[in-house]
Protein backbone atom coordinates (compact mmCIF):
# COMPACT_ATOMS: atom_id res chain seq x y z
CA UNK A 1 0.00 0.00 0.00
CA UNK A 2 1.48 3.31 -0.35
CA UNK A 3 2.20 5.82 1.73
CA UNK A 4 0.34 8.62 1.33
CA UNK A 5 -0.58 11.63 3.51
CA UNK A 6 -4.51 13.21 3.40
CA UNK A 7 -3.90 16.54 4.52
CA UNK A 8 -1.37 19.39 4.34
CA UNK A 9 1.08 20.41 7.17
CA UNK A 10 -0.87 23.22 9.31
CA UNK A 11 -3.81 22.21 8.22
CA UNK A 12 -6.67 22.07 11.04
CA UNK A 13 -8.27 18.34 11.53
CA UNK A 14 -11.21 17.28 13.56
CA UNK A 15 -10.69 13.89 16.48
CA UNK A 16 -11.09 10.66 13.87
CA UNK A 17 -9.87 12.07 10.38
CA UNK A 18 -7.76 10.35 8.78
CA UNK A 19 -3.77 12.02 8.51
CA UNK A 20 -1.86 9.37 6.38
CA UNK A 21 -2.16 5.81 5.12
CA UNK A 22 -0.07 3.37 5.20
CA UNK A 23 3.15 2.56 7.26
CA UNK A 24 5.21 5.12 6.01
CA UNK A 25 4.42 7.98 8.52
CA UNK A 26 4.59 7.97 12.72
CA UNK A 27 2.22 8.80 14.73
CA UNK A 28 3.50 11.53 17.41
CA UNK A 29 1.59 13.77 20.73
CA UNK A 30 -1.98 13.68 19.63
CA UNK A 31 -2.17 11.31 16.84
CA UNK A 32 -2.42 7.61 16.96
CA UNK A 33 -2.34 4.46 14.44
CA UNK A 34 -5.65 2.74 13.54
CA UNK A 35 -4.35 -0.43 11.52
CA UNK A 36 -2.94 1.22 8.23
CA UNK A 37 -3.54 4.55 8.90
CA UNK A 38 -3.00 7.07 11.48
CA UNK A 39 -5.85 8.96 12.89
CA UNK A 40 -6.02 12.68 14.79
CA UNK A 41 -6.90 12.02 18.91
CA UNK A 42 -7.97 15.49 19.19
CA UNK A 43 -8.98 18.71 17.41
CA UNK A 44 -6.00 21.09 16.09
CA UNK A 45 -3.73 21.66 13.59
CA UNK A 46 -1.35 19.19 12.23
CA UNK A 47 2.44 19.61 12.18
CA UNK A 48 4.66 17.34 9.54
CA UNK A 49 8.00 16.67 10.72
CA UNK A 50 9.61 14.34 8.22
CA UNK A 51 7.80 11.39 8.87
CA UNK A 52 6.62 12.54 11.94
CA UNK A 53 2.90 13.44 12.36
CA UNK A 54 2.22 15.65 15.29
CA UNK A 55 -1.26 17.21 16.57
CA UNK A 56 -0.97 20.70 18.22
CA UNK A 57 -4.31 21.00 20.35
CA UNK A 58 -6.13 24.16 19.77
CA UNK A 59 -8.51 23.49 22.92
CA UNK A 60 -8.61 21.71 25.78
CA UNK A 61 -7.33 21.29 29.13
CA UNK A 62 -3.87 21.73 30.71
CA UNK A 63 -1.99 17.97 30.02
CA UNK A 64 0.57 18.19 33.15
CA UNK A 65 4.10 17.46 31.48
CA UNK A 66 7.41 16.46 33.39
CA UNK A 67 9.47 19.42 33.02
CA UNK A 68 6.62 22.07 33.08
CA UNK A 69 6.83 24.93 35.54
CA UNK A 70 3.51 25.85 36.24
CA UNK A 71 1.09 28.27 38.77
CA UNK A 72 -0.65 25.48 41.67
CA UNK A 73 -2.62 26.43 44.18
CA UNK A 74 -2.53 25.04 47.64
CA UNK A 75 -5.97 22.95 48.19
CA UNK A 76 -5.18 21.03 51.60
CA UNK A 77 -2.88 20.68 54.05
CA UNK A 78 -1.33 16.51 54.42
CA UNK A 79 0.57 14.94 57.00
CA UNK A 80 3.86 15.65 55.00
CA UNK A 81 3.16 17.80 52.25
CA UNK A 82 0.25 19.91 50.65
CA UNK A 83 -1.86 18.78 47.51
CA UNK A 84 -1.99 21.22 44.77
CA UNK A 85 -4.33 22.34 42.35
CA UNK A 86 -2.87 22.47 38.76
CA UNK A 87 -5.57 23.42 36.68
CA UNK A 88 -5.54 20.03 34.89
CA UNK A 89 -8.00 17.29 35.98
CA UNK A 90 -5.51 15.97 38.41
CA UNK A 91 -4.04 17.54 41.50
CA UNK A 92 -0.40 17.44 42.60
CA UNK A 93 1.68 16.69 45.93
CA UNK A 94 3.88 18.94 47.14
CA UNK A 95 6.09 16.67 49.50
CA UNK A 96 7.95 18.59 52.51
CA UNK A 97 11.60 17.40 51.38
CA UNK A 98 10.49 18.91 47.88
CA UNK A 99 9.10 22.49 49.30
CA UNK A 100 12.02 23.85 51.89
CA UNK A 101 15.10 22.58 53.24
CA UNK A 102 14.61 23.70 56.63
CA UNK A 103 14.38 21.25 59.25
CA UNK A 104 10.63 20.45 60.08
CA UNK A 105 10.09 18.75 63.89
CA UNK A 106 7.12 16.55 63.33
CA UNK A 107 3.97 17.85 63.97
CA UNK A 108 4.77 21.51 62.98
CA UNK A 109 2.43 23.84 61.39
CA UNK A 110 3.14 23.55 57.71
CA UNK A 111 1.44 26.88 57.00
CA UNK A 112 3.99 28.68 57.95
CA UNK A 113 4.80 27.73 54.69
CA UNK A 114 2.42 27.64 52.36
CA UNK A 115 -1.44 27.78 53.65
CA UNK A 116 -4.74 27.23 51.90
CA UNK A 117 -5.13 29.28 48.65
CA UNK A 118 -2.01 30.35 48.32
CA UNK A 119 -0.45 30.71 44.95
CA UNK A 120 3.24 28.93 44.06
CA UNK A 121 5.07 28.82 40.84
CA UNK A 122 6.27 25.27 40.78
CA UNK A 123 7.71 22.28 38.54
CA UNK A 124 6.50 19.11 37.48
CA UNK A 125 9.04 16.45 38.75
CA UNK A 126 6.78 13.40 37.94
CA UNK A 127 4.05 12.30 36.45
CA UNK A 128 2.69 8.38 36.35
CA UNK A 129 0.73 6.71 33.97
CA UNK A 130 -2.01 6.80 36.73
CA UNK A 131 -1.91 10.74 36.77
CA UNK A 132 -0.01 11.00 40.19
CA UNK A 133 2.14 14.13 40.08
CA UNK A 134 4.73 15.12 42.16
CA UNK A 135 6.18 18.38 42.18
CA UNK A 136 8.64 20.56 43.87
CA UNK A 137 10.09 23.94 44.73
CA UNK A 138 13.55 23.50 44.10
CA UNK A 139 14.70 25.22 41.02
CA UNK A 140 15.73 28.47 40.22
CA UNK A 141 12.76 30.93 40.60
CA UNK A 142 10.46 28.72 41.97
CA UNK A 143 8.44 30.02 44.66
CA UNK A 144 5.63 31.55 46.50
CA UNK A 145 3.14 34.53 45.12
CA UNK A 146 2.79 36.89 47.38
CA UNK A 147 0.48 40.11 46.28
CA UNK A 148 -0.48 40.73 42.42
CA UNK A 149 -3.02 39.38 40.30
CA UNK A 150 -3.67 35.63 39.09
CA UNK A 151 -5.34 35.57 35.58
CA UNK A 152 -6.19 32.55 33.35
CA UNK A 153 -6.15 31.42 30.26
CA UNK A 154 -6.26 28.80 28.04
CA UNK A 155 -2.99 26.41 28.30
CA UNK A 156 -2.89 26.11 24.59
CA UNK A 157 -2.20 29.79 24.18
CA UNK A 158 0.46 29.99 26.72
CA UNK A 159 3.15 29.41 24.11
CA UNK A 160 1.66 32.41 21.80
CA UNK A 161 2.10 34.67 25.19
CA UNK A 162 5.13 33.83 25.64
CA UNK A 163 6.33 33.93 22.15
CA UNK A 164 9.58 32.60 20.38
CA UNK A 165 12.62 33.20 23.14
CA UNK A 166 10.22 34.98 25.58
CA UNK A 167 9.90 37.97 23.35
CA UNK A 168 6.15 38.91 23.73
CA UNK A 169 6.39 38.32 27.54
CA UNK A 170 9.39 40.92 27.31
CA UNK A 171 7.75 43.03 25.41
CA UNK A 172 4.86 43.24 27.59
CA UNK A 173 7.01 43.63 30.90
CA UNK A 174 8.48 46.49 29.41
CA UNK A 175 5.81 48.26 28.28
CA UNK A 176 3.68 47.56 31.67
CA UNK A 177 6.72 47.41 33.90
CA UNK A 178 5.33 44.46 35.73
CA UNK A 179 6.32 41.40 36.79
CA UNK A 180 5.03 38.99 35.05
CA UNK A 181 5.31 34.59 35.58
CA UNK A 182 3.31 32.49 32.83
CA UNK A 183 3.06 29.53 34.14
CA UNK A 184 2.42 26.48 31.24
CA UNK A 185 -0.95 25.22 32.72
CA UNK A 186 -2.40 28.62 31.72
CA UNK A 187 -2.71 30.66 35.34
CA UNK A 188 -0.19 33.94 34.85
CA UNK A 189 0.90 36.09 37.95
CA UNK A 190 0.97 39.77 37.29
CA UNK A 191 2.08 42.61 39.90
CA UNK A 192 2.97 45.39 39.29
CA UNK A 193 1.36 49.14 39.69
CA UNK A 194 -2.69 48.73 39.55
CA UNK A 195 -3.40 50.62 36.25
CA UNK A 196 -0.45 48.68 34.83
CA UNK A 197 -1.45 45.46 35.74
CA UNK A 198 -4.61 46.23 34.08
CA UNK A 199 -3.13 46.89 30.85
CA UNK A 200 -1.11 43.80 31.17
CA UNK A 201 -4.50 41.70 31.85
CA UNK A 202 -5.80 43.34 29.07
CA UNK A 203 -2.95 42.95 26.98
CA UNK A 204 -2.77 39.35 27.55
CA UNK A 205 -6.25 38.62 27.03
CA UNK A 206 -6.30 40.29 23.71
CA UNK A 207 -3.35 37.93 22.52
CA UNK A 208 -5.34 34.94 23.79
CA UNK A 209 -8.42 36.02 21.48
CA UNK A 210 -6.11 36.42 18.58
CA UNK A 211 -3.07 33.85 19.28
CA UNK A 212 -3.87 32.42 15.25
CA UNK A 213 -3.53 35.09 13.63
CA UNK A 214 -0.89 36.51 11.40
CA UNK A 215 1.48 39.15 12.73
CA UNK A 216 0.54 39.11 16.70
CA UNK A 217 3.55 40.31 17.87
CA UNK A 218 3.80 43.58 15.69
CA UNK A 219 -0.23 44.28 16.33
CA UNK A 220 0.57 43.57 19.96
CA UNK A 221 3.24 46.07 19.58
CA UNK A 222 1.23 48.71 18.06
CA UNK A 223 -1.51 48.14 20.91
CA UNK A 224 0.66 48.31 23.50
CA UNK A 225 1.99 51.75 22.39
CA UNK A 226 -1.15 53.28 21.63
CA UNK A 227 -1.88 52.79 25.29
CA UNK A 228 1.31 53.57 26.96
CA UNK A 229 2.11 56.54 24.06
CA UNK A 230 6.00 55.55 24.40
CA UNK A 231 7.74 53.67 21.63
CA UNK A 232 8.37 49.67 22.59
CA UNK A 233 11.70 47.79 21.33
CA UNK A 234 11.45 43.99 20.26
CA UNK A 235 14.14 41.98 20.60
CA UNK A 236 13.73 38.64 18.37
CA UNK A 237 12.37 38.86 14.85
CA UNK A 238 8.24 39.49 14.49
CA UNK A 239 6.65 36.61 12.98
CA UNK B 1 -2.78 34.31 50.32
CA UNK B 2 -6.02 35.92 50.83
CA UNK B 3 -4.33 38.60 53.35
CA UNK B 4 -1.77 39.76 50.42
CA UNK B 5 -4.50 39.68 48.30
CA UNK B 6 -6.32 41.97 50.24
CA UNK B 7 -3.36 43.94 50.49
CA UNK B 8 -2.41 44.87 46.99
CA UNK B 9 -6.10 45.24 45.99
CA UNK B 10 -5.94 48.27 49.05
CA UNK B 11 -2.87 49.04 47.61
CA UNK B 12 -4.61 50.01 44.58
CA UNK B 13 -7.64 51.63 46.03
CA UNK B 14 -5.44 53.67 47.52
CA UNK B 15 -4.92 55.27 43.91
CA UNK B 16 -8.35 54.95 43.11
CA UNK B 17 -7.60 52.07 41.03
CA UNK B 18 -10.03 49.04 41.28
CA UNK B 19 -9.30 45.86 40.36
CA UNK B 20 -10.60 45.94 36.80
CA UNK B 21 -9.22 49.40 35.92
CA UNK B 22 -12.34 51.51 37.20
CA UNK B 23 -13.02 54.33 39.30
CA UNK B 24 -14.22 53.23 42.75
CA UNK B 25 -17.49 54.46 42.47
CA UNK B 26 -18.02 53.74 38.68
CA UNK B 27 -20.48 50.94 37.54
CA UNK B 28 -19.79 48.65 34.91
CA UNK B 29 -21.73 48.90 31.63
CA UNK B 30 -25.35 48.10 32.25
CA UNK B 31 -27.95 47.12 29.58
CA UNK B 32 -31.51 46.12 30.07
CA UNK B 33 -33.94 43.87 27.92
CA UNK B 34 -37.75 43.46 28.57
CA UNK B 35 -39.74 40.87 27.36
CA UNK B 36 -37.15 38.02 27.62
CA UNK B 37 -38.95 35.01 28.44
CA UNK B 38 -41.66 34.37 26.07
CA UNK B 39 -43.84 32.01 28.87
CA UNK B 40 -43.82 34.70 31.57
CA UNK B 41 -46.20 37.44 31.81
CA UNK B 42 -43.05 39.53 32.19
CA UNK B 43 -39.34 39.43 32.03
CA UNK B 44 -36.28 41.23 31.73
CA UNK B 45 -32.27 40.38 31.28
CA UNK B 46 -29.87 42.53 32.60
CA UNK B 47 -26.49 42.45 31.68
CA UNK B 48 -23.75 44.79 34.23
CA UNK B 49 -20.39 43.78 32.70
CA UNK B 50 -20.35 40.02 32.40
CA UNK B 51 -22.68 39.32 35.23
CA UNK B 52 -25.75 38.47 33.16
CA UNK B 53 -29.43 37.92 35.05
CA UNK B 54 -32.31 37.44 34.15
CA UNK B 55 -35.68 37.93 35.77
CA UNK B 56 -39.34 36.37 34.92
CA UNK B 57 -42.68 36.99 36.51
CA UNK B 58 -45.56 34.55 36.42
CA UNK B 59 -49.10 35.68 38.10
CA UNK B 60 -51.70 32.73 38.62
CA UNK B 61 -55.25 33.56 40.96
CA UNK B 62 -54.52 31.62 44.21
CA UNK B 63 -55.98 31.93 47.82
CA UNK B 64 -54.91 34.87 50.16
CA UNK B 65 -52.80 34.34 52.79
CA UNK B 66 -54.94 34.40 56.06
CA UNK B 67 -53.71 37.47 57.71
CA UNK B 68 -53.41 39.60 54.42
CA UNK B 69 -57.03 38.03 53.01
CA UNK B 70 -57.56 41.76 50.79
CA UNK B 71 -54.22 41.53 49.27
CA UNK B 72 -52.62 39.47 46.32
CA UNK B 73 -49.17 37.53 47.23
CA UNK B 74 -45.73 38.33 46.18
CA UNK B 75 -43.38 35.94 45.93
CA UNK B 76 -39.48 35.79 45.11
CA UNK B 77 -37.57 33.35 44.66
CA UNK B 78 -33.77 32.88 42.95
CA UNK B 79 -31.68 29.95 42.15
CA UNK B 80 -27.74 30.07 41.45
CA UNK B 81 -27.00 27.11 39.14
CA UNK B 82 -23.89 25.53 38.62
CA UNK B 83 -23.85 26.72 34.74
CA UNK B 84 -23.32 30.38 35.86
CA UNK B 85 -20.95 29.94 38.10
CA UNK B 86 -18.63 27.04 39.22
CA UNK B 87 -18.84 27.54 42.73
CA UNK B 88 -22.25 27.22 42.64
CA UNK B 89 -23.47 24.04 43.70
CA UNK B 90 -26.79 22.33 42.57
CA UNK B 91 -29.32 20.96 44.85
CA UNK B 92 -31.65 22.88 47.39
CA UNK B 93 -30.60 27.17 47.57
CA UNK B 94 -27.77 27.82 49.80
CA UNK B 95 -27.37 31.24 51.72
CA UNK B 96 -26.34 33.20 48.99
CA UNK B 97 -29.29 32.02 46.85
CA UNK B 98 -31.83 33.13 49.48
CA UNK B 99 -30.47 36.08 50.26
CA UNK B 100 -30.71 37.72 46.97
CA UNK B 101 -34.52 36.29 46.78
CA UNK B 102 -35.09 38.21 50.58
CA UNK B 103 -33.30 41.41 49.75
CA UNK B 104 -35.32 41.72 46.39
CA UNK B 105 -38.35 40.75 48.47
CA UNK B 106 -37.93 43.35 50.82
CA UNK B 107 -37.14 46.06 48.33
CA UNK B 108 -40.49 45.19 46.45
CA UNK B 109 -42.56 44.91 49.42
CA UNK B 110 -41.61 47.13 51.88
CA UNK B 111 -41.27 50.00 49.16
CA UNK B 112 -45.36 49.08 48.23
CA UNK B 113 -43.91 49.19 44.88
CA UNK B 114 -47.07 46.50 43.43
CA UNK B 115 -50.51 48.07 44.79
CA UNK B 116 -51.14 44.72 46.58
CA UNK B 117 -55.34 45.91 47.44
CA UNK B 118 -55.46 46.17 43.46
CA UNK B 119 -55.05 42.46 43.03
CA UNK B 120 -57.84 41.41 45.15
CA UNK B 121 -60.17 39.59 43.11
CA UNK B 122 -62.49 38.25 46.05
CA UNK B 123 -61.88 38.80 49.81
CA UNK B 124 -60.43 36.41 51.34
CA UNK B 125 -60.88 33.89 48.66
CA UNK B 126 -59.59 34.68 45.10
CA UNK B 127 -56.02 37.20 44.37
CA UNK B 128 -53.79 37.24 41.96
CA UNK B 129 -50.21 36.15 42.78
CA UNK B 130 -47.01 37.48 41.68
CA UNK B 131 -44.49 35.01 41.90
CA UNK B 132 -40.69 36.60 40.47
CA UNK B 133 -37.66 33.69 39.64
CA UNK B 134 -34.56 34.96 39.25
CA UNK B 135 -32.15 33.47 37.53
CA UNK B 136 -28.33 34.61 36.36
CA UNK B 137 -26.52 33.02 33.92
CA UNK B 138 -23.42 34.34 34.70
CA UNK B 139 -22.78 35.45 38.18
CA UNK B 140 -19.53 37.62 38.02
CA UNK B 141 -20.41 39.80 40.96
CA UNK B 142 -22.83 42.55 42.24
CA UNK B 143 -26.13 39.83 41.86
CA UNK B 144 -27.79 41.56 44.27
CA UNK B 145 -28.11 45.02 42.19
CA UNK B 146 -28.62 43.40 39.19
CA UNK B 147 -31.27 40.81 40.16
CA UNK B 148 -33.22 43.93 41.91
CA UNK B 149 -32.70 45.87 38.44
CA UNK B 150 -34.00 42.64 36.28
CA UNK B 151 -37.07 42.03 38.57
CA UNK B 152 -37.97 45.66 38.84
CA UNK B 153 -37.26 46.07 34.89
CA UNK B 154 -39.95 42.58 34.59
CA UNK B 155 -42.22 43.89 36.85
CA UNK B 156 -42.96 47.45 34.21
CA UNK B 157 -42.98 44.68 31.95
CA UNK B 158 -45.81 42.51 32.83
CA UNK B 159 -48.96 42.23 31.65
CA UNK B 160 -52.01 40.17 33.06
CA UNK B 161 -53.06 36.88 30.62
CA UNK B 162 -56.89 36.96 29.64
CA UNK B 163 -59.45 34.99 31.60
CA UNK B 164 -61.92 32.98 30.45
CA UNK B 165 -65.50 33.44 30.78
CA UNK B 166 -65.83 30.59 33.69
CA UNK B 167 -62.89 32.48 35.69
CA UNK B 168 -59.59 30.31 34.54
CA UNK B 169 -56.72 31.62 32.91
CA UNK B 170 -55.95 31.94 29.78
CA UNK B 171 -51.89 31.82 29.64
CA UNK B 172 -52.00 32.07 25.86
CA UNK B 173 -53.16 35.42 25.34
CA UNK B 174 -52.16 38.15 27.06
CA UNK B 175 -54.31 41.44 27.99
CA UNK B 176 -52.70 45.16 27.87
CA UNK B 177 -53.57 45.37 31.81
CA UNK B 178 -50.40 46.10 33.30
CA UNK B 179 -49.53 45.09 37.21
CA UNK B 180 -50.27 48.14 39.16
CA UNK B 181 -47.39 49.33 40.28
CA UNK B 182 -46.56 52.85 42.13
CA UNK B 183 -42.94 52.78 43.25
CA UNK B 184 -39.94 51.73 41.78
CA UNK B 185 -37.60 50.73 43.92
CA UNK B 186 -34.06 50.35 43.21
CA UNK B 187 -31.69 48.16 45.22
CA UNK B 188 -27.54 49.27 45.42
CA UNK B 189 -24.98 47.66 47.30
CA UNK B 190 -21.73 49.50 48.67
CA UNK B 191 -19.02 47.80 50.06
CA UNK B 192 -16.54 49.08 52.32
CA UNK B 193 -13.27 47.46 51.89
CA UNK B 194 -10.62 48.63 54.21
CA UNK B 195 -11.37 52.56 54.72
CA UNK B 196 -13.03 52.61 51.04
CA UNK B 197 -16.52 52.31 49.78
CA UNK B 198 -17.13 50.84 46.30
CA UNK B 199 -20.43 49.65 44.21
CA UNK B 200 -20.60 47.42 41.45
CA UNK B 201 -17.69 44.81 42.93
CA UNK B 202 -16.17 41.91 40.92
CA UNK B 203 -16.37 38.36 42.57
CA UNK B 204 -12.63 39.16 43.76
CA UNK B 205 -13.76 42.38 45.54
CA UNK B 206 -16.85 40.28 46.86
CA UNK B 207 -14.38 37.82 48.39
CA UNK B 208 -12.52 40.39 50.02
CA UNK B 209 -15.19 42.64 51.31
CA UNK B 210 -15.08 43.96 55.40
CA UNK B 211 -19.01 45.03 55.09
CA UNK B 212 -21.85 45.77 52.91
CA UNK B 213 -24.64 47.88 52.92
CA UNK B 214 -27.86 47.12 50.53
CA UNK B 215 -30.36 50.10 50.05
CA UNK B 216 -33.29 50.27 48.13
CA UNK B 217 -34.39 53.11 47.22
CA UNK B 218 -37.31 54.63 45.28
CA UNK B 219 -37.77 57.31 42.68
CA UNK B 220 -38.44 60.04 45.41
CA UNK B 221 -35.11 59.11 46.85
CA UNK B 222 -36.31 57.49 49.88
CA UNK B 223 -34.93 54.27 51.79
CA UNK B 224 -37.23 51.59 52.22
CA UNK B 225 -35.33 48.96 52.84
CA UNK B 226 -31.75 47.40 54.00
CA UNK B 227 -29.39 44.75 54.22
CA UNK B 228 -26.06 44.95 55.72
CA UNK B 229 -23.67 42.10 54.65
CA UNK B 230 -20.06 40.86 56.18
CA UNK B 231 -18.28 40.14 58.90
CA UNK B 232 -16.80 44.16 60.23
CA UNK B 233 -19.46 46.30 61.77
CA UNK B 234 -20.17 50.03 60.61
CA UNK B 235 -20.47 53.15 62.13
CA UNK B 236 -23.33 55.75 62.01
CA UNK B 237 -21.05 57.95 60.01
CA UNK B 238 -20.38 55.35 57.51
CA UNK B 239 -23.75 53.90 56.80
CA UNK B 240 -24.67 57.54 56.15
CA UNK B 241 -21.93 57.48 53.59
CA UNK B 242 -22.69 54.50 52.05
CA UNK B 243 -26.51 55.30 51.70
CA UNK B 244 -25.70 58.76 50.24
CA UNK B 245 -23.31 56.62 47.30
CA UNK B 246 -26.59 54.46 46.77
CA UNK B 247 -29.22 57.19 46.73
CA UNK B 248 -26.00 58.32 43.46
CA UNK B 249 -26.00 55.37 41.91
CA UNK B 250 -30.06 54.75 42.10
CA UNK B 251 -30.25 58.03 40.02
CA UNK B 252 -28.05 56.69 37.63
CA UNK B 253 -29.66 53.25 36.96
CA UNK B 254 -33.26 54.76 37.19
CA UNK B 255 -32.51 56.26 33.95
CA UNK B 256 -32.21 52.88 32.04
CA UNK B 257 -35.14 51.49 32.80
CA UNK B 258 -37.58 53.70 31.38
Amino acid sequence: MAETLKIKNKEIVVPGETLAEGMGFLPSRGTYRDEKTIKAQKMGMISIDGKVIKLIPLTGAYVPKVGDKIIAKIIDIMMSGWRVDTRSAYSAVLGLKDATSDYIAKGADLTQYFGLGDYILTQITNVTSQRLIDVTMRGPGLRKLRGGRIITINSHKVPRVIGKEGSMVTMIKQATECNILVGQNGRIWINGEPDKEVLAEETIKKIEEEAHTEGLTDNIKKFLEKKTGKKIAVKGETQ
Amino acid sequence: MISDQKEHILQALKKGIRYDGRKLLDYRDVKVETGFVHGAEGSAKVTIGDTEIIAGVKIAIEKPYPDTPDKGNLMVNAELRPMSNPEFESGPPGEKAIELARVVDRGIRESKAIDQEKLCIEKGEKVWSVMIDIVPLNASGNLLDAGALASLAALKNTVFPKLTEDGAINYDEKTKDKLPLQKEPIEITVLKIGDYFIVDPLPEEEELLDARLTAAITADNKICAVQKGGSEPLSIEEIDTMVGIAQDKAKELRKLIR
